[in-house]
Order: C-alpha cells, then sequence, then structure tokens
C-alpha cells in the first residue's frame, strides 16, 4: 500500500507547526528571563546550558514532578478542562497562519503545498473566533476553583479579553479593506513589491495607527504586562490560575505564551509582510518570517519589564474611551483612502 | 467522507443538545451548549458556507454564551435536585400540553424526513468565483440594505437600554 507524499508532508507539516509552537514557548520563558535580567542590570540564569539556554527544560522537567493538587470544593470536570481549553485554542489559532511560500519539498511532491497547516479564506475570523474561545478557559478556570481571588481574576480577566476584543477586530477589519480578503495568504501576498525600489509594501506603512492599535490590543488580550491586572501578584495573589500546580500551571502558562506567538505572527502577517524579503530563494523565505515574529516577541517582553501596570479601572477606561474610538476612525479614515484613491 | 463527517456533527449536536436539557449543574448546560454551536458551526462548513461558520463561533459562542455563563455563574444559579416528578410539578394541563406538543413534534420529523433527497440549494455558474464572503456582502448591502439598517437600530436600542438599566442612581 503506497502512501499519499501529500497526505505525509501535511501531516509533517502540522508536526513541525505543533513542535514549533512549544519549543518558541519554551525559548519565550528563557528570553523573557534574560530580557528582564538585562534591563534590571544583572544576568539572569547563566547555570543550565549556555547562558542558561537549557533553563526552561529544567523549569518543566521541576513542574511536572510537583504534586497536582486540586481544592476539594473544585468542581472536578471544569477545574481539570479549563486549562485544556486554553491550551487547545491557543494552538488552534496558529493552524491558518502562513509562514513561507509554496514549496515543493524540492520535487518531492507533485503539486506545491502552502506552508500552513490549512488555508481558509476568511482565516482572519477563524483566528477571531478562535480568541474568543479562548476567554472560556480562564473564566471555568476562576469559576471551578471555588476561591474568591480566582474568581476575581477570572472575571477581571475575561471583561478585559472582551473589550479589547473590539478595537482588535476594527484593526483587522482595517487590514481586510486594504487587501480586499480575508484570507491570510492573500493579505502577505498583496504586500508584495517596493515603492520606490527599496520601501517594501508593507501594510505598517499604511496603516501606521492601525498597528499601534492592534499591538495594543493583542497585548491587552494576551494579559500581557502592562494590561496584567488579572494576573497580578500583588493584589491577587495569582489571579484565576491561583489553585493550580504542576502540569495545568504549566498548560496556562503555555497558552499564554503561545498566544503572544500567535498574535505576532498575525501582526507579521497583516502588517510587516510576512514571509516576504529580498535576497533569499523561496524555500528559504520563511526565515524572515521568524526573524519579524521574533522581533516583536521581543517588543512584548521589553514592554513587560519597562512599563508599570494599569490599575483595571484605567485599563477598562482606556480599552472603551480612547482605544476603541480610535480603532473606528481609523476603520473610517482607511475606508475613506480606499474610496478615493481606488 | 463528507457523510461520516456530517453524522458526526449531527449526532454531537443533538447529543448535546439533549443533555443540555438534562443537566442537574447549570454550567455543564452551558457549556453542553458550546459545544453543540460547535457542531453547528462543523454542518455550516459541510454546506460550503465557512463564513456562517466562523460568524456563529464569534457571536454565538463567544459572546452570547459568555453572557449566560456570565448570568450563571454571578447570580449562582443552583443545582437542580428533582425532589418531585414531572407529572406533580406541572399538573394536568400541563400533561396535556405536552402531550400535543409531542405529537407536533412527532408530525414535524415525520414530514422532514420524507423530503429526504429534495434540495432547492445549488451551485449556478456565478457562485463558483465569488468567495461567500463577498457574496454575502453584495446581497445584504444591496438586496436586503432595510433589514440591516433595521437590525442595526434594534442593536443600537438594546445597547443604550443595557447601559441605562445598569446605570447606578446617582
Amino acid at each position: 500500500m503506497s502512501v499519499n507524499p501529500t497526505i505525509v508532508a501535511h501531516l509533517g507539516l502540522i508536526f513541525v507547526v505543533f513542535n514549533m509552537l512549544v519549543l518558541s514557548a519554551a525559548f519565550m520563558v528563557w528570553l523573557e528571563r534574560k530580557v528582564c535580567a538585562y534591563i534590571q542590570d544583572r544576568v539572569g540564569p547563566n547555570r543550565v546550558g549556555f547562558e542558561g539556554s537549557l533553563q526552561p527544560f529544567a523549569d518543566v522537567i521541576k513542574l511536572m514532578f510537583k504534586e497536582e493538587l486540586r481544592p476539594q470544593a473544585a468542581d472536578r470536570l471544569l477545574f481539570v478542562i479549563a486549562p485544556i481549553i486554553s491550551a487547545c485554542a491557543a494552538f488552534a489559532a496558529f493552524s491558518v497562519i502562513p509562514f513561507g511560500t509554496e514549496t515543493t519539498l524540492f520535487g518531492l511532491l507533485e503539486e506545491p503545498i502552502p506552508l500552513q497547516v490549512t488555508d481558509v479564506n476568511v482565516a482572519i475570523l477563524v483566528i477571531f473566533a478562535i480568541a474568543s474561545m479562548g476567554v472560556y478557559g480562564i473564566v471555568l478556570a476562576g469559576w471551578s476553583s471555588n476561591s474568591k481571588y480566582s474568581l476575581l481574576g477570572a472575571l477581571r480577566s475575561a471583561a478585559q479579553m472582551i473589550s479589547y476584543e473590539l478595537s482588535y477586530a476594527l484593526a483587522l477589519a482595517a487590514v481586510i479593506m486594504l487587501a480586499g480578503s480575508l484570507s491570510l495568504r492573500e493579505i502577505v501576498m498583496d504586500q508584495e513589491g517596493y515603492w520606490f525600489g527599496f520601501i517594501p509594501r508593507w501594510y505598517l506603512f499604511l496603516q501606521p495607527v492601525g498597528f499601534v492599535i492592534y499591538m495594543i490590543a493583542g497585548v491587552a488580550e494576551t494579559n500581557r504586562a502592562p494590561f496584567d491586572f488579572p494576573e497580578a501578584e500583588q493584589e491577587l495573589v495569582a489571579g484565576y490560575h491561583t489553585e493550580y500546580s504542576s502540569m495545568s500551571f504549566a498548560l496556562f502558562f503555555l497558552a499564554e505564551y503561545v498566544n503572544m506567538v500567535t498574535v505576532s505572527a498575525v501582526a507579521t502577517s497583516l502588517y510587516l509582510g510576512g514571509w516576504l524579503g529580498p535576497f533569499l530563494p523561496d524555500w528559504l523565505q520563511w526565515v524572515y518570517f521568524l526573524l519579524k515574529v521574533f522581533l516583536l516577541l521581543f517588543f512584548y517582553v521589553w514592554m513587560r519589564w519597562t512599563l508599570p501596570r494599569y490599575r483595571y479601572d484605567q485599563l477598562m477606561e482606556f480599552g472603551w474611551k480612547w482605544l476603541f474610538p480610535a480603532a473606528v476612525l481609523n476603520l473610517f479614515a482607511t475606508a475613506a483612502l480606499v474610496l478615493w484613491l481606488g | 467522507m463528507e457523510a461520516v463527517a456530517f453524522y458526526i456533527f449531527a449526532a454531537i449536536a443533538v447529543v448535546a443538545s439533549l443533555l443540555v436539557v438534562g443537566q442537574r449543574n447549570p454550567m455543564y448546560s452551558v457549556m453542553l451548549l458550546i459545544v453543540s454551536f460547535g457542531a453547528l458551526a462543523g454542518l455550516y462548513v459541510l454546506l460550503d458556507a465557512p463564513f456562517t461558520a466562523v460568524t456563529q463561533i464569534i457571536i454565538y459562542a463567544g459572546a452570547i454564551m459568555v453572557l449566560f455563563l456570565f448570568v450563571v455563574m454571578l447570580l449562582n444559579v443552583e443545582r437542580e435536585d428533582s425532589a418531585t416528578s414531572v407529572a406533580t410539578m406541572v399538573g394536568p394541563t400541563g400533561m396535556k400540553l405536552g402531550a400535543g406538543l409531542s405529537v407536533l413534534l412527532a408530525i414535524e420529523v415525520v414530514w422532514a424526513l420524507s423530503r429526504l433527497g429534495e434540495s432547492h440549494f445549488g451551485h449556478d455558474a456565478e457562485t463558483v468565483n465569488i468567495s461567500s464572503v463577498a457574496r454575502i456582502g453584495q446581497a445584504l448591502f444591496t438586496q436586503h440594505a432595510f433589514a440591516f439598517e433595521a437590525t442595526s437600530i434594534l442593536i443600537l436600542v438594546a445597547m443604550v437600554g443595557a447601559v441605562v438599566l445598569a446605570r447606578r442612581e446617582r
């Protein structure tokens, strides 16, 4: 029985993407600690592996050996399911992100397959839909822990995520108007070429305000500083994951880092031209994608350790009274420009 | 292959919906309803309408059900403990109404199953080249523009009403 090489290629792609996401979460743990250390004028982990690069693996092994606690009054089923929902939503959102051109794997396949897990023509909406599903992981975690810190943290976190989803969607809508398509691959392909020969045709230059709005909304969506009040160590013990330990806790953190990677990857595809870049041959262009995503992730970590945290009411006021009108105005301006300039 | 997927999604949708009414814990009911909506979205994809599927997830499962979840959580809706039987709870008129509605449902199911195989939807030449989103947009803003505007005003009224009701008295 001969195996269809296209099916093997697709399975291989899924395997590669999944492993890349898990390893990037481990990488983010290391990056965060090193960057945090250098910003705070110290060195950070440097014992385990070269410059502490094996530290995340040591952390994972430690977490695996910890005792898996569950409060007695906690709702058994929902307590176990909540981190699973968070982690699954985080991984599923990455499935429609393209990270390279079509490849035939050096002629092994008859027809080229695009370098993404699936190619849907409503890709942006799929990402948005799965991000809305991520809210459930947090809310269920907070409620099922049966503890006041968890419940408060979960409610605040959910309200924050829902509020910033609006500005997120409007920033996306402006890009969709420019590109005329909902498919991420087509949006990236629309950014091919150069103006005046050397400025790349990225949407970043057409939509600077939109990019800023998207990044702010993305940081708020992933509950990262300066919008991480729901996880604020000083006020809420640890928010919605107070009662979790060992691998369930690790799953929440995996979900958070993978969400960060997804937001950065979507921002790269929408505003920074995805995998496009000069000089490299077609089959190596995913290197540019990785570099751009890494740049945005570094920016995320940099922001966390530089800016102070917003208080919860300041956070909600900012999201509704400043960011949302700015996103609406951005949408109007983009619509006017698209109609006027054609 | 599509038939297998259809039966799986349809089975999930029916079983989840039945379990929604059969649960004692209201939180489980809400989660099962979300599972049911997910299965419906899968059915929409099988009907070649990915936009409707994704919109179903975003709006129904992602926003409306979050509202349901908050209400159930915060109002602390209690578990149902069925101490009394259905007959004593609804009384004789309730039993007669229930019997009538069951007969109606059975007639509907028989009628629906007898119409298997008739399909009025199909691919015509013009739907092949336009993506479903563009086609929905064109139909929505030209043929159904009035309904669109009326729905927008309705949503605005609902939002204003919610804000007014939630204000505390100053």
